[in-house]
């Protein structure tokens, strides 16, 4: 029984296409593959030069600092145990001292001052910056963080020197001295304040909203909500950024070089100066110290012990990551 | 399950007769922003019992349920006018609680009426801690108390078998199933006396499905269960009294064989068949 054509066009027409897929003009599939192959070496290539880059710089430290620890004048067990580096100060070799622990001692007592300042005031604008505030006040707070990212270490350096020392001074009766750990300690923690709240915001907002609801429904109030478990579920990401931020702040140089003082000392006196391994590196690259000598060679090995450092917390940020991360569905 | 069904339904049976409504809903109209997701909706549900809210998408049937609880306050822009109460037997003394009161104990009234949500969401923690969770943060227990508490709520949620050797382990490894008895077992935990389920099962497979189910009609005995469901055959299954709406209103209430075999209304007759929806 003869029907109705389905096919609604004309005979011979078929359908009409549009241009491009009647001329069926398609690029070889042959010279994709080939350019394909390409483009995968040249990334390879990419990120195998960062690798490179990255075995050089610890072969040329590992191999310069082998060079210190030759001197008869060095012994590793006086490196890490006494408590003196004259390193800059003794012109004569037989009169320097090299005990890492002072710059060390430096080093922590900034950072610690840094952390006691970021870590908290970074971790609750974060949760208010996740949980609570309005989409008004976000618009304009994170833009003001991000600008404290974007100062140059050098002028908070110089605003450590210039504002806080002389405010430390006029509350404490000059009891600090003007080039102290606290002032360079406070300018490294607002310099790490940003990275605290924004890694730390962007592990909270990462926690699903059902999550969220669950603890409504079980009678948390907002806060609750956020302390017991927003935080709880966001806390690999709030830890590695923790980790992160003290890296940073172990690894800061301008703001330590201008404003902790060039005396390596072997104190908790946090209103005194103090010399970090990083502000002695710049200290010595910039000094007369002859190149070739113990002196010079030995800033390669803290340079050695800062990388240690920064490389153990790396490490260990990735452990924690990996153990408490959470997946969700 | 299967031991428990014949006494289910005596009981069925017999409450018919007394039907004592819990929740009252006195033409409730609830907006979000501008749009009005539900108009002048009057319904009451009663104790011990499963009332099913079906209709299609959009018909307003889970920002009902999240109004008894007033999960809504979080949402932005969302307000309800009307009357919703709960009654309250608080030591021998009927009282009345007044959701929609902007000076409402939020958290007692959450406390007395909990929610499953329709994902599985147990907290990244371990088993036990979920369940302890609500215990720890409403009320001063010792550690035996507590413990005994878990396994209450674990067996109430025909859970604690499954997970009893693992209690300290993490929750989020359990299946989507588990987890979500566990989520029940977690609402249970601070002694509520009603359950709000939003599509309680809509992320799981049939076999998970079921087991829900049970659960649901075994609950009923103790709990006040209000369960939103997109699948007619649930409702059907283990619900005692079935709600319709349509676009923001309520369209047919009453028991649910009644619902779905002898609908009043056109419009149900043409959801539950399948027409649309």
């Amino acid at each position: 029984m003869p029907t109705a054509p389905l096919n609604q066009y004309a005979e011979g027409e078929l359908m009409s296409l549009p241009k491009a897929l009647q001329n069926r003009e398609f690029r070889s599939t042959h010279a994709g593959a080939f350019s394909e192959r390409l483009i995968v070496i040249s990334l390879a290539l990419c990120a195998v030069a960062t690798v490179l880059i990255t075995v050089g710089i610890i072969y040329m430290l590992i191999t310069e600092s082998a060079g210190f620890f030759r001197s008869d004048a060095v012994t590793m067990s006086g490196f890490l145990t006494d408590t003196e580096w004259t390193a800059l100060q003794s012109k004569e070799l037989e009169q320097a001292t090299f005990g890492i622990l002072p710059l060390l001692s430096g080093t922590f007592r900034v950072t610690l001052i840094a952390m006691l300042i970021a870590l908290p005031l970074g971790l609750v604008t974060a949760i208010y910056l996740s949980e609570f505030a309005s989409a008004r006040i976000r618009s304009w707070l994170k833009p003001t963080l991000e600008i404290i990212a974007g100062v140059p270490t050098v002028v908070l350096g110089y605003f450590a020197i210039l504002v806080i020392s002389p405010s430390l001074q006029m509350v404490s009766d000059g009891a600090f001295s003007t080039f102290n750990a606290t002032s360079a300690g406070i300018a490294v923690g607002i310099l790490c304040l940003p990275m605290v709240c924004s890694l730390s915001e962007d592990a909270m907002r990462a926690v699903p909203r059902s999550l969220r609801e669950g603890a409504y429904g079980l009678g948390c109030t907002p806060f609750e909500t956020s302390v017991k478990v927003v935080v709880p579920a966001a806390l690999s990401g709030i830890i590695s950024a923790f980790l992160l931020a003290f890296s940073r702040a172990v690894g800061e140089t301008m703001v330590v070089a201008l404003a902790a003082g060039t005396l390596p000392t072997m104190t908790l006196d946090p209103t005194q100066q103090a010399q970090t391994m990083t502000g002695f590196i710049v200290e010595m690259i910039k000094s007369e110290s002859e190149y070739g000598t113990v002196q010079y060679y030995s800033l390669y090995a803290v340079a050695v012990t800062l990388f240690l450092i920064t490389f153990g917390m790396t490490l260990c940020g990735q452990i924690i990551r990996r153990r408490f991360q959470e997946s969700y569905q | 399950m299967s031991s428990v069904t014949p006494a289910i339904v005596s009981e069925k049976n017999s409450d018919d007769l007394s039907d004592q409504t819990l929740i009252h809903i006195e033409k409730l109209n609830a907006w979000y922003g501008d749009f009005q997701a539900i108009h002048d909706l009057s319904l009451e549900i009663p104790k011990h019992k499963v009332t099913a809210f079906i209709g299609p998408s959009g018909c307003g049937k889970s920002t009902l349920l999240k109004w008894i609880n007033r999960m809504n306050d979080v949402v932005p822009g969302a307000r309800a006018k009307g009357r919703l109460t709960i009654d309250d037997d608080h030591q021998g003394q009927r009282k009345e609680i007044d959701v929609l009161d902007p000076n409402l104990d939020v958290v007692g009234l959450r406390r007395k009426v909990g929610i499953v949500f329709q994902k599985p969401n147990p907290f990244p923690k371990s088993i036990y801690d979920n369940v302890a969770f609500g215990p720890r943060l409403h009320m001063k227990t010792s550690k035996s108390e507590l413990d005994e508490l878990v396994e209450w709520s674990l067996q109430k949620a025909a859970v604690w078998d499954e997970v009893k050797d693992r209690l300290h382990g993490p929750a989020l490894g359990l299946s989507g199933g588990q987890q979500q008895r566990l989520c029940i077992a977690r609402a249970i935990a601070v002694g509520p006396e009603v359950l709000l389920m939003d599509e309680p099962c809509s992320a799981l497979d049939p076999s998970s499905t079921l087991a829900i189910e049970d659960l649901i009609f075994e609950l009923r005995s103790q709990y006040t269960i209000v369960i939103v469901t997109h699948n007619m055959q649930q409702a059907s299954r283990c619900s005692d009294k079935t709600a319709f709406f349509f676009e923001g209103r309520l369209i047919e209430a009453g028991n649910t064989e009644q619902v779905f075999t002898k609908p009043k209304n056109k419009q149900t007759d043409d959801y539950v068949r399948g027409k649309f929806g």
